[in-house]
């Protein structure tokens, strides 16, 4: 099967265990892809035999799920090439499984015109990998004071507006944000942090007093997400809590949906694997906003994963390059590149009997896909072909220099985990096929 | 006001808009009286339809423009209304910048008041003459379905328009993006939509309000291209109100911004034109009555 080639009409996966959060479906099977849908699929489709016209690929049981929606990433496109492309992030995420990435607009020139979004969406058509969403920026150029052409930019394809890694500090700014976005049906996503307590460089805390390092407090996070829960309540403006760390936060967020609030939250697999330790001795990979919380805050996230309070896993891809991570811990940039360890990381999850499989696939695929509006996330007949096929147990090491993406800024080295993609596919053109060292898979 | 008030109001300005239209039409009947216009904001088109009203009916108009900032404290209002008491005018029309300033003044003298626009209050004789436009175009005002659209949380025109047309038994909608729709406004009696195609259907009225340039840019509304394409009046938003709908605009009107130049032009639907004649004739009949209401109640300080 060549990558990018010319692919045939139709394509039967046979002999896969078909797993659809949105339907619910757990069960063997088969998938049909017809001009870049799926023209069918189900348990005992083509148990008697499959039809003459496609070609077949036997997943020899493999899982075969909707390929990951992405609520979070960071593209380096435009203006910062030298640490990551649209085209070298299509590659790491179709690796690690994704279809589907919505893109934040904090780039240079910032996304806060049409021009911006037609731009990523031209970046990503050339590129012809992952599908790419972009967010418009909700202030123009994430200044956090005049609001965007919010209606118009919806209008041009941005599936949700924020300021990216900036908070929307401005409680008017935000009101008013929030007030004029509903009526046009989309997101606001905010960078959950008060800035003007969030000046520290880690989580605040014994570790930080011990390192002698500025804290950032956890309550810099609950206080943010309070303030715009009441305004969600005064203006009925949809919101989004972006990677929530802290238990407080989440406690607050799971009252706001018991009262109906039109309130989702996701978080990043670093904040349920890793807890503030990661940071050590000074190790730069681990430095992210929000900072690693407490161990105590990490348990919260994985419990409110597990109880539906967090609706998305994202990755949080942040690439940042020697020069900006080679520095002393203060100086140096936030982030971690999780484009390729997205789904293996959330696999720990199921392998810790935390979620089932269709659990944690809701919050990777059709969870952030309701969110967003997007059509992905689903395996049924008419939907667009965006799927994977991997096998859940498959242990492997994570090596950060065998990234395919640009950046290698990953503190989870030499990390062991278990979860192999095999195949990535978008609109029915695989866009990864690995080896599965398993003869019926070909 | 109770309806039969406004009733009365409107016929004897029918009166007076056949008066305008003749060749002499300037009468005594307030010859002597003073009246003065005191604008403590600029304005052109108000203060010029009051200042023919009162000449035209013979009283001896003075007009003042007096800087807000040098106003800004209360005691100077004050001292300003007492100033002015102390000439012995008949009238004093007063437009302010601040809500409940007319009010204000209006306590501490004893002539008639009319409030000629409050900052975001009222605007009574906006709201007159706008019923009176109607009135003459489509014969009555009962069971009309009028839409307000636009700046609806700084306007002091819809507020006066809502007041009025309620009390006439009209059906009032107010339409505009949600960071200009007051808190709390569907409890003045309308139905508040921010889908303006949708808050037109089955319109008899469209009633346009002007976007204030400081609202423009990022902070109520993120531009001027995006809020013409969302709650501009074009033709095709129009489309969703009744075919005979008619379209009105107090002025001045930003055209490309709130309203779209042919459609503010076209000559079968909008009466702009006309409601700046109405103007003056709902001004004159105001300045007629109050002159006579308070000849007979000389000291009660009259506020139309």
């Amino acid at each position: 099967m060549k990558v990018n080639g010319s692919t045939p009409p139709r394509i039967a996966y046979i002999n896969a265990r078909l797993l659809d959060p949105d339907s619910g479906l757990d069960a063997p099977g088969a998938l049909l892809t017809e001009n870049g849908r799926i023209a069918d699929v189900g348990a005992g489709l083509f148990d008697a035999g499959v039809p003459e016209n496609a070609e077949v690929v036997d997943c020899g049981g493999a899982c075969l799920a909707p390929g990951l929606v992405d609520m979070r990433a960071q593209l380096g496109e435009p203006g910062q090439e030298h640490k990551e492309t649209i085209h070298s992030a299509g590659r790491a995420a179709a690796s690690g499984g994704i279809t589907s990435i919505a893109a934040l607009p904090n780039t240079n020139p910032v996304i806060d015109d049409e021009a911006g979004l037609e731009f990523v969406a031209r970046r990503a058509r050339e590129s012809k990998l992952v599908k790419v969403y972009a967010y418009g920026a909700l202030t123009r150029g994430c200044n956090s004071e005049e609001i965007t052409e919010i209606g118009l930019l919806s209008e041009a394809g941005a599936v949700g507006f924020t300021d990216g890694v900036r908070a929307i500090a401005n409680a008017q700014v935000m009101r008013r944000a929030l007030s004029y976005a509903s009526v046009f049906d989309t997101v606001l996503l905010q960078h959950p942090i008060e800035p003007s307590l969030a000046t520290g460089v880690m989580n605040g805390g014994e570790l930080a007093t011990y390192l002698g390092l500025a804290g950032s407090p956890a309550m810099a996070e609950v206080i943010m997400v309070e303030r715009d829960l009441r305004l969600v309540e005064m203006t009925g403006g949809r919101y989004h809590a972006s990677h929530v760390t802290t238990a407080a936060a989440l406690d607050v967020i799971r009252k706001a949906k018991q009262r109906g609030l039109p309130v989702t939250c996701d978080t990043a697999p670093h904040y349920f694997t890793l807890n503030e330790s990661a940071v050590g001795d000074y190790r730069t990979f681990a430095k992210v906003s929000p900072p690693l919380r407490s161990e105590s805050d990490r348990q919260a996230v994985v419990e409110a994963i597990a109880d539906g309070t967090i609706d998305a896993i994202a990755s949080d891809h942040n690439p940042q390059d020697q020069d900006s991570k080679r520095l002393p811990f203060a100086a140096a940039a936030d982030g971690i590149a999780g484009l390729e360890t997205l789904f293996a990381l959330s696999l720990v999850l199921v392998h810790e009997s935390r979620l089932d499989m269709l659990g944690l696939l809701r919050r990777l695929t059709s969870g952030p896909a309701a969110i967003l509006g997007l059509e992905a996330g689903r395996l049924r007949p008419g939907a667009p072909a965006d799927f994977i096929v991997f096998d859940p147990d498959t242990p492997w090491t994570i090596d950060p220099d065998s990234f395919l993406g640009k950046c290698k800024n990953s503190p989870f080295e030499d990390h062991p985990v278990k979860g192999k993609v095999f195949r990535t596919v978008v609109d029915g053109r695989p866009i990864h096929v690995a080896d599965t060292g398993n003869e019926a898979y070909t | 006001m109770a309806r039969a008030e406004i009733v009365a109001l409107l016929d004897l300005a029918d009166g007076y808009v056949e008066v305008n239209r003749a060749a002499t039409k300037k009468s005594n009947l307030l010859s002597g009286r003073t009246v003065i216009n005191v604008f403590f904001e600029t304005s052109t088109r108000t203060r010029t339809s009051f200042e023919l009203a009162g000449k035209r009916l013979g009283a001896d108009v003075i007009n003042m423009e007096i800087a807000w900032s040098s106003i800004k404290k209360g005691e100077t209002l004050i001292d300003t209304a007492m100033t002015l008491n102390a000439m012995h005018p008949d009238v004093l029309v007063v437009r302010a910048p601040d809500s409940g300033a007319v009010k204000l003044l209006s306590e501490k003298v004893n002539c008639a008041v009319v409030n000629a626009g409050d900052g975001s209050h009222e605007h009574p004789t906006q709201a007159l003459l706008d019923a009176l436009t109607i009135r003459r175009r489509k014969r009555r005002l009962e069971g009309l379905r009028v839409a307000i659209c636009g700046d609806v949380a700084h306007s002091r025109v819809a507020r006066s328009n809502i007041h009025l047309l309620n009390t006439l038994g009209a059906e009032v909608r107010v339409i505009a993006p949600p960071t200009l729709l007051p808190g709390g406004i569907e409890k003045m009696g309308v139905r508040a939509f921010t889908d303006m195609p949708k808050g037109l259907e089955g319109c008899d009225i469209v009633m346009m309000l002007r976007l204030q340039t400081e609202r423009m840019q990022g902070s109520y509304v993120p531009s001027i291209r995006e809020y013409f394409r969302f709650y501009g009046l074009d033709y095709e938003k129009l489309a969703n109100a009744k075919p005979d709908a008619l379209i009105m605009h107090p002025g001045p009107m930003n055209r490309g911004v709130e309203i779209d130049t042919v459609v503010a032009d076209d000559i079968d639907r909008s009466v702009i034109r006309e409601q700046v004649e109405m103007g003056v004739a709902v001004r004159m009949a105001v300045l007629d009555s109050l002159t006579r209401a308070f000849d007979s109640s000389l000291k009660a300080g009259g506020s139309a």
